[in-house]
Parts: structure tokens; sequence; C-alpha cells
């Protein structure tokens, strides 16, 4: 048998995002533990993790854990290719993009908590947008979108303290 | 942590972003609420199941002829009936709740709160 000629080289970079992902997968799982009143409703852990990466290392970085940590994630809990699963996706991609928009934001008005809040509307509202086109068209969902972007509200407030607190007392998430 | 130093984590732009999103959950909150759904049951069964902003009219056939119900601008009221005593028709547009039977022709409507079942999803 031939010798592979392929080699993969790894960069101290995919070691950290690896780690990085693997804390965010670690999250997604508990929180799949917590009994939860409302189906949908998810306080959303994970994205202290993506917020953080964020900010020490970058966008690309936060794209890389957060996508690792939506697949992993559905792998585990057995949802991959699951309606469950492009919800997951959608609000995921869609939170990125607005993290993206949100960085040219000054830093100096804007710090975590709002980045968190943002995010956590632009998941809903997409998680929202696929159960209407996609998964129960002809829905109305106006009487949810109150309480749906109300529960983003509180979720994305709680998580940014979380990560301003964090941030703040500088844990690094260089270390793992 | 002491209420201040939470406070001191926060930015202006995220009270911005804050009380935006306070805006939008408040300006939102009870639209579209219930009431929205309109049941038209025949025999028992459900005949169909619509809601009251699409404009239509709906004949529903039983066993002594066609039942029509007209929706429209967001109510619902039974137009005609074969029935002698003629108490639906009379019943005129429906509020939210309200339930119309017309017995002999076994046609009811129900302006209803819609269900949304949540758990299958």
């Amino acid at each position: 048998m031939t010798p592979s000629t392929i080699k993969l080289e790894i960069t101290a970079e995919d070691y950290r995002i690896a780690g990085l992902a693997a804390a965010a997968v670690g999250l997604t799982l508990a929180e799949a533990a917590i009994p939860l009143p409302l189906p949908g409703v998810k306080p959303g852990l994970a994205n202290i993790v993506t917020l953080i990466v964020l900010y020490q290392f970058g966008w690309r970085a936060a794209v890389w854990v957060s996508l690792l940590r939506i697949v992993a994630g559905a792998l585990a809990l057995g949802t991959f290719l699951t309606p469950t699963f492009v919800m997951s996706l959608a609000g995921g991609l869609s939170s990125l993009m607005i993290l993206g928009l949100a960085g040219h934001l000054p830093r100096r008005l804007f710090g975590p908590v709002g980045l968190s809040a943002l995010a956590a509307f632009a998941h809903i509202g997409a998680q929202l947008g696929v159960v209407g086109v996609w998964l129960m068209p002809g829905v109305n969902l106006l009487p949810l979108l109150s309480m749906f972007l109300g529960a983003a509200w509180i979720s994305g407030l709680v998580n940014g303290l979380v990560v301003a607190g964090l941030l703040k007392s500088g844990v690094s998430g260089a270390k793992s | 942590m002491k209420p201040t130093a939470v406070l001191s984590l926060l930015k202006p732009g995220d009270w911005l972003v804050l009380a935006g999103g306070a805006v939008l959950v408040a300006a939102l909150w009870g639209h579209g609420g219930n009431g929205d759904r309109v049941l038209i049951k025949q025999g028992g069964r459900v005949f169909l199941e619509t809601t009251p902003r699409l404009d239509r009219e709906v004949a529903v056939p039983g066993p002594l002829g066609i039942t029509q119900v007209e929706i429209r601008g967001g109510r619902v009221r039974i137009k005609s009936d074969p029935g002698r005593h003629q108490i639906c028709v009379k019943q005129g547009w429906l509020g939210p709740g309200q339930v119309a039977i017309c017995l002999p022709n076994r046609v009811s409507v129900e302006r209803g709160a819609s269900v949304y079942d949540s758990l299958n999803y």
C-alpha cells in the first residue's frame, strides 16, 4: 500500500477552534437536558461561547465554532438533518451574519449585551421564517412573534451580561 | 456582583438595542391574538378550517341542501340555510368564540381561537 501523500497540517488555531467548539457543544447538550416550559424557547447558552470567540479571535473563528457546534450538537442529539437542525442552522447563520455586520458598529458604544440581543433577535427571526415558509406555511405566526421576541430579549440580555462579565474579569478562551 | 457593576457592563448602544427590542415586543403584544380561526363542521365532521382574514363564501352541502357561509372583513356569518326556522342565519355575524348551528342541515360554524400545536415541532 502506498503511503498517503495527503498531509493535514493541524495548526494551533485548529486546536483552539476545536476546543472552543467542544465547549459550545457541551453547553448545547447541557441545555437540551433542561426542561423548558415552551418548545422552541431556549436560553441559547452556546451563544456565550460564540460571542467570546468573536471578541477574542474574530468573526471567522466565531463562524467556525458556531457551525461546528450546530453540526456536532445535532449529531449528538440525533437531530442532524431534521427540521430541528434546519431551524438551528438558519438561526445560527442569521445571527452570525448580524454579528458580522454589528462588528462594524463602534466598540465604544456597543458592547456584548447589544450584540448578544441583536444576535438573539436574528436567531429567532430566522427560525420563525423557516417555520412560516417551510414547516407550516400559512400558519399565522404573529401572535407568537411577541412571545418569542420577548424570550430572545431576555436570553440576549442574560447571555450578553455573562459575556461582558467574563470578558471584564479576563477569562480567556485561548487557554482551552 | 453588585447592581452597579452589572450596569457598568452595558454601553449606550446596548441600551438602545434593548430599548428597541422592548418597544418591538410591546408593539407586537396581543397582535393577531385569539379568534383567528373559522371552523366549519358538517354532520360532526370538520368540513373546512380557515382564517377569517380571507374573504370567501363557502357552500356546505347537508341533507337539506346547501348552507352558505360568508367570511368577509375578518367576520363570519351564515348567509343562507335551507332550514325552516333560520335561527343560524338570524344570528348574524359571529364574534370571537361564538358558534352558529344550523341544526336541520347539520352545519355548524365556529369562530374560535387557533390552537397552535407546537409540541409536534
